[in-house]
Formats: structure tokens, C-alpha cells, sequence
């Protein structure tokens, strides 16, 4: 070696370590990746802007609420706004994928929809938007998950699942 | 190696003093919020009851909690603390005294000036501050005071080292300077971010100036400074854990080397990461998320090399202490020393807190937990433990070593960390657990109408934890101000910096030199958030007016 002082001593079981620990977070980031893309699991995307001074003027939130595209196939087009959502109740089929849009009149919100994986942060001016399939018939919660002022507690609605 | 103890001056321990007062006094506040909030959750609510109306919300109770003990009570004692060990480690005093008197008092000005409207409910707005909901323009203020105070103060580290440097140009930086001077730059760089929110849009906004903003592009300068926010906190433990902890224990530093390095990949990668708190943001692309998910896995790494390190150089202590066979080192460890065992119960929990970090940075996965009361059940491990009970730790040895008086109660002061070792667990576990089943953060649980009757177990717990933390937490307080009325000691405290087993001046000079790590972080800073941050700023539209009558008044 040329010059010893300019390489790192590095000690057998610290580079068996290091070896490990690089190893789990590629193994991690593959699943992760998979996950992703082989089954669907996706994070939110942007789709769309809107003034939310003026959501009627966006032309999908003139008029919040479900619109059924196909046979069990649904858009559900949501207004958050201090301290509900608009709609705060939606009725679909066993079966049905739904897919959300959510976007926010005033202040920023959550969406969570309760044993899915919808899970969206609602920033005004922008869409949150991820699609979910409803197998099991029953009520699921969409709970506002973003602190959005003093009533924040109370800010949720549900989407009932009838056979 | 011998070291002769370099004397501080009673002028810069009194100066180091002021930062550790403004600290305790915040957590003593803040912390006093957080088991009202735990407590809320088991359905016993002190707010409406006994709180108001000094104490108006519990969102202004949730603010002060955040503020008070993640903004304040973190960056007094870091820059304190920081401040001992630039002057220690360099044996040298600050070049120039005042730039750091001057940058202290501004933080001072700073916390009263947020402090205001806060306590007023007119600034109820979290220490995330997400606009379009406008606290008064004064908190604003106050916290960039804060943050511009810290800057100073580092500006006054960097000067100092630099005379340093031109004195001893072939020297390795001793380590604890060498630590204190990466916390210091990765945390300008990392606060350009909350800058540009809080100059360019938050404050002309509140003050009426402009009209509109783009709550998304808020959002991604926030997340600029809100992760490595947490490294912030972070890296000065990880000072105590590689640097004194190992002589407190009883052995030596086990690589100097691998302990520089670490802070290196720090500094290089805390901040291109931010985007991992924005994975269900609507305006962020998915690829620009799948970037920084695998960037916080690599900053991932060096943490692991710190756990190497730290146990490593435990064990070489637990040995030289006369402990044998695999496991028999750990008995060992001086465990009836306040001070280590403050900061070992850190350790342990750090590490559920770790790999709990790592299931949120893991993109898909973190749909699960966003936004949940997992999230704080998560930081609670970190932030108010592996930092904070490490913090109080140091205090521990610091405080008898700038007042010269022996540590009031050495017993209160283990039974305080056991306590909050064991409240913490309590809490957090509970926490996870019903995040797990989607109960959201930042929620008053008691009023809310949507919970099933499973989660009432686990948020009893939540409850539980709460109060055994806030027991821990006032006796942490008596054990200080009792401290103040001790007798002198007979000796001097000398501050336990650990040696390192090979010496310094074997490590290889690429560790410590500036540039190239300078401009590695910057190059990748670029790629991570260049095209992003300019495709957001360019597109942005200010359509949000400040939204304000929002907090209950």
C-alpha cells in the first residue's frame, strides 16, 4: 500500500456489518419496488389543478359526489372543506373499484380510508387520488387525518359497501 | 495520550448555562402539554376542565408542545452544548465572543416573540405550520429569529475554527469540533428550505403582503428542513454516544475513522430525503418519491454504522471493566450512573425507534402509517428519547461541571430515567399499535365519533404513559434546579471525552477535508431536488388567502 495513513482502518466484524446492513436495504428497496409495481400498490401521482376559491369552476367538483363510469366501476369526486366532507356518505356495490379524487376548499386535510390503503394528504389547489377495490360488503370510514382547526376531531365520512 | 483539562472561563460557562436554562425552561412547558394530550386520549381531558382558560385549546396546548420542545428545547441545548465543544475540542475560545452573544440573544428575542401569539391562541397552527392555515405574522417572526440565531452562532463556530485550522494545518480536527462543525453546516444547509417558506411566503402572506400561496410548494421547502431537522437533533446525541459515552463507560472510541466518516455520509445525504414525508402529497410525482425513498435508505446506513461503533466501543468498556464471555460486558456498564443510563435506555429504544423509521420511509409502505398516531409513536422514540433523554443525560455530567456543585439526588435522577424508559415504552407501544389501526395524529381521540370500542385498551395505555412521562419529567426538573443548591465540589468535573483506541492522526486525511464532502452534499442536493423544486415553482399557483378563524377564539 503506498501510503497507509490514507487508508481506513476497517475491523473484520465492522466489514461484515457493513456488508449486512447494505444488503438488507437493497433487499427492502427491491420489496418495496415489487410492491409497487407488480401489485399495485401506488402513492398518490398529480392530476390535475384547481382553484380552490372557485372548485365549480374546475368542472369535476361543480358538482361533488359519485359518478359511475362503467358497470362497478366508480369515480367518487370529494370536497374536503373545516369540518366535513362533501359527500359525506357514498353507497357502492360489493365488488366496485372506486377510484378518489379529493381535493380541499380552504385548508389542508387527510384522507384515510379505513382497512384500505387509501391514504392521501388533501392540499388546496391540488388532487389527491388513488383507486381502491371494495371486496367485503360493510361500512368503511374515510377519517380526516390532517390537523385542519379546532373541529379537526369531528371531520370524517364513510362509504357504505352493500352485497 | 495525557490531557491536561483546558479551563473554560467562568464567562463561557455562564454563556453555555444561559443556552441549557432556556431549554429546561421550555421542556418544563412544553412537556407539561404532551400527558394532557396522552391523558385526552384515555378520556381524561384537562383541557376543558382545568386548563381554560389560561390555556385555551388543545391545539394551542399541541403547538406549545411541538414548539416548545422539538424547535426550542432542541436547538437551545444543541447550540449550548455545541458551543462546549468547539471550545473544548479546539482549546482554543471562541474568536469572536460576542457574534455568538449575538446570535444566542436573537433566538432569546426569537422564542419570546412566537411565544406571544401562541399563548394567546392566535398561532395554533402546529410546529409544521402547513399553510394556508395563517398563524399571527409574530410566531413567523419569531421562529425565523430563532433559526437565524442558531446561524450566527455556527457562523461564530466556523470562524473560530478557521484560526484553529491556520494554526495547525496537518492536524486531525479533534473529534468533537470535527462532529460539531458537520451539525452546524448540515443544518444551514438543511434550513435554506424553511427560509425560503418563511421569508419568500409566510411572512409577506400573514403580514397581508401577498395574496396567495402555493400550499404544495410550502410543503416541499418545509420537508427541505423538516428531515434533516431530525439529524439536527440527532447528531449531537450521536456526539455523546461516539465521544464521551465510551470513557463514561469505563473504555475508548472504537474507530475514529468510521465515527468521521458517518457524520460525512450525514451531511451528505440528511438533506436530499425530504420527500419521504410527502409520499401521499397529490403534487409530487411518484418517480421523485421513488428517488427519495431509496436516498433515506441510504442515510439509513450510517446510523447503522453508529450502532456498530457505540456497541462496540461499549464492549471494549464492559471488558475493561472485567466483564466476560458474550454477553457478560453488559452487566458490566456502570448501569447506576444517571448519565450513562440515560443515554444507554436511549440506545434501546432507539433501536425499535429506528426500525420504525425505516417502515416510513418505505415508500407503499408508509400508506399504512401516514399521518397516523403511529407517526408520533414513532418520533417519541427518537426525538423524546434517543435525543432528549440522551440531552438529559449530559446534563447529568454538564451541569456539576459548570456549577462546580455536585448533582442533587444522584438516586432521583436513575429512578427519573427508568421512569421515563418505562413511560415512553408504555406510550409508544400504545401508539404504534393504534396507528396500526388508523387512529390519526394530531386528534383529540375523546370527542372524536368514529372510534371503534377496540382501540380503547390501547388508548388507556396512551393515557398511562403520559403520566408516568410527566412524573419523569418534573423530577428531571427538580434534579436541576436542586443541583443549583448543592455543595462545591471537591474536584472538578472533567468532561469525559473518550479516547480513540488508534490515534486520530492515523486517520486518513480524505476524512478531513471539506471540499469534496461540500461539494458532494450540494451535487446531490441538486439532483434530488433540482428539477422538482423548479418544476414546482414554476407552476405554482398562489391561490390559497390565509385561512384564520379556525382556532376556537
Amino acid at each position: 500500500m503506498a501510503n497507509k495513513h490514507e487508508s481506513m482502518h476497517i475491523d473484520t466484524y465492522e466489514k461484515t456489518w457493513i456488508i449486512i446492513s447494505i444488503l438488507m436495504l437493497i433487499v427492502f428497496f427491491g420489496a418495496v419496488t415489487v410492491a409497487g409495481l407488480s401489485f399495485g400498490v401506488r402513492v398518490p401521482d398529480p392530476v390535475q389543478r384547481v382553484d380552490p376559491r372557485d372548485l365549480a369552476a374546475s368542472g369535476t367538483f361543480a358538482e361533488p359526489g359519485l359518478k359511475e363510469v362503467a358497470p362497478k366501476r366508480y369515480e367518487a369526486y370529494i370536497v374536503a372543506q373545516t369540518w366535513s366532507f362533501n359527500p359525506r356518505e357514498i353507497t357502492v356495490p360489493a365488488g366496485s373499484v372506486v377510484k378518489f379524487y379529493v381535493t380541499s376548499k380552504d385548508v389542508q386535510h387527510g384522507f384515510k380510508l379505513q382497512n384500505t390503503n387509501v391514504n392521501m394528504q388533501i392540499v388546496p389547489g391540488q388532487v389527491s387520488s388513488l383507486a381502491v377495490k371494495f371486496d367485503k360488503p360493510g361500512e368503511y370510514d374515510f377519517i380526516c387525518t390532517e390537523y385542519c382547526g379546532i373541529a379537526h376531531a369531528t371531520m370524517y365520512g364513510k362509504v357504505i359497501v352493500v352485497p | 495520550m495525557t490531557t491536561n483539562i483546558y479551563q473554560l472561563t467562568a464567562k463561557e460557562k455562564r454563556f453555555i448555562g444561559w443556552h441549557f436554562f432556556f431549554a429546561i425552561f421550555a421542556i418544563s412547558l412544553g412537556g407539561l402539554f404532551g400527558p394532557f394530550q396522552a391523558m385526552e386520549h384515555a378520556g381524561w381531558d384537562f383541557y376543558e376542565k382545568w386548563l381554560n382558560p389560561l390555556f385555551h385549546s388543545y391545539y394551542e396546548g399541541l403547538t406549545l408542545h411541538g414548539v416548545l420542545n422539538a424547535l426550542i428545547w432542541t436547538t437551545f441545548f444543541i447550540t449550548g452544548f455545541l458551543t462546549f465543544l468547539m471550545i473544548y475540542g479546539l482549546k482554543r475560545p471562541l474568536k469572536y465572543f460576542w457574534l455568538n452573544a449575538l446570535g444566542f440573544w436573537l433566538m432569546v428575542v426569537g422564542l419570546t416573540t412566537a411565544a406571544i401569539p401562541i399563548l394567546m391562541n392566535e398561532a395554533s397552527v402546529l410546529y409544521t405550520f402547513y399553510p394556508p392555515m395563517k398563524a399571527h405574522w409574530a410566531f413567523y417572526v419569531g421562529v425565523t429569529l430563532v433559526v437565524v440565531g442558531s446561524w450566527i452562532e455556527g457562523w461564530g463556530f466556523y470562524i473560530t475554527y478557521y484560526g484553529w485550522r491556520k494554526e495547525h494545518p496537518r492536524t486531525r480536527t479533534p473529534i468533537i469540533a470535527f462532529m460539531s462543525l458537520v451539525t452546524m453546516v448540515m443544518w444551514q444547509i438543511a434550513t435554506l428550505g424553511a427560509a425560503a417558506e418563511l421569508l419568500v411566503d409566510l411572512i409577506p402572506w400573514s403580514l397581508g403582503l401577498k395574496a396567495g400561496l402555493d400550499p404544495q410548494l410550502d410543503r416541499t421547502y418545509f420537508w427541505w428542513t423538516g428531515h434533516p431537522l431530525v439529524y439536527f437533533w440527532l447528531l449531537p446525541a450521536y456526539i455523546s454516544w461516539y465521544a464521551f459515552l465510551p470513557r463514561q463507560a469505563g473504555g475508548k472510541l472504537f474507530s475514529d475513522s468510521l465515527a468521521r466518516f458517518s457524520f460525512w455520509l450525514f451531511l451528505l445525504l440528511s438533506v436530499p430525503v425530504g420527500f419521504h414525508h410527502q409520499y401521499v402529497d397529490p403534487g409530487v410525482p411518484e418517480g421523485w418519491k421513488m428517488v427519495h425513498s431509496l436516498l433515506t435508505y441510504s442515510v439509513f446506513f450510517p446510523s447503522m454504522l453508529t450502532a456498530f461503533t457505540v456497541v462496540a466501543s461499549l464492549e471494549n468498556a464492559g471488558r475493561a471493566n472485567g466483564g466476560k464471555g458474550l454477553m457478560g460486558w453488559l452487566a458490566k456498564l456502570p448501569w447506576n450512573d444517571p448519565s450513562v443510563l440515560a443515554q444507554l435506555l436511549a440506545g434501546i429504544l432507539y433501536f425499535f425507534g429506528g426500525i420504525g423509521g425505516l417502515i416510513n420511509a418505505s415508500y407503499n409502505i408508509n400508506l399504512v402509517v401516514h399521518n397516523t398516531a403511529w407517526v408520533p409513536g414513532h418520533f417519541h422514540l427518537t426525538v423524546s428519547t434517543a435525543v432528549t433523554l440522551t440531552f438529559m443525560g449530559i446534563l447529568y455530567w454538564m451541569i456539576p461541571y459548570l456549577t462546580g456543585k455536585e448533582l442533587w439526588c444522584k438516586k432521583c435522577a436513575v429512578i427519573q430515567v427508568w421512569l421515563w424508559f418505562i413511560g415512553m415504552t408504555i406510550f409508544s407501544n400504545a401508539m404504534h399499535v393504534v396507528g396500526l389501526l388508523g387512529a390519526p395524529r394530531r386528534t383529540p381521540l375523546g370527542q372524536a365519533p368514529y372510534i371503534p370500542e377496540e382501540w380503547a385498551g390501547h388508548l388507556f395505555r396512551v393515557g398511562i404513559g403520559g403520566f408516568i412521562l410527566l412524573i419523569s419529567l418534573y423530577m428531571f426538573v427538580a434534579v436541576v434546579i436542586g443541583s443549583l443548591f448543592t455543595k462545591k465540589l471537591e474536584k472538578e468535573v472533567e468532561p469525559p471525552v473518550a479516547e480513540s483506541l488508534l490515534d486520530p492522526q492515523t486517520t486518513p486525511r480524505w476524512l478531513d477535508h471539506w471540499a469534496p464532502w461540500l461539494i458532494g452534499a450540494t451535487i446531490l442536493l441538486i439532483i434530488a431536488y433540482g428539477p422538482q423544486l423548479i418544476y414546482q415553482i414554476q407552476t405554482a399557483q398562489f391561490t390559497s388567502p390565509p385561512i384564520t378563524n379556525i382556532f376556537g377564539n
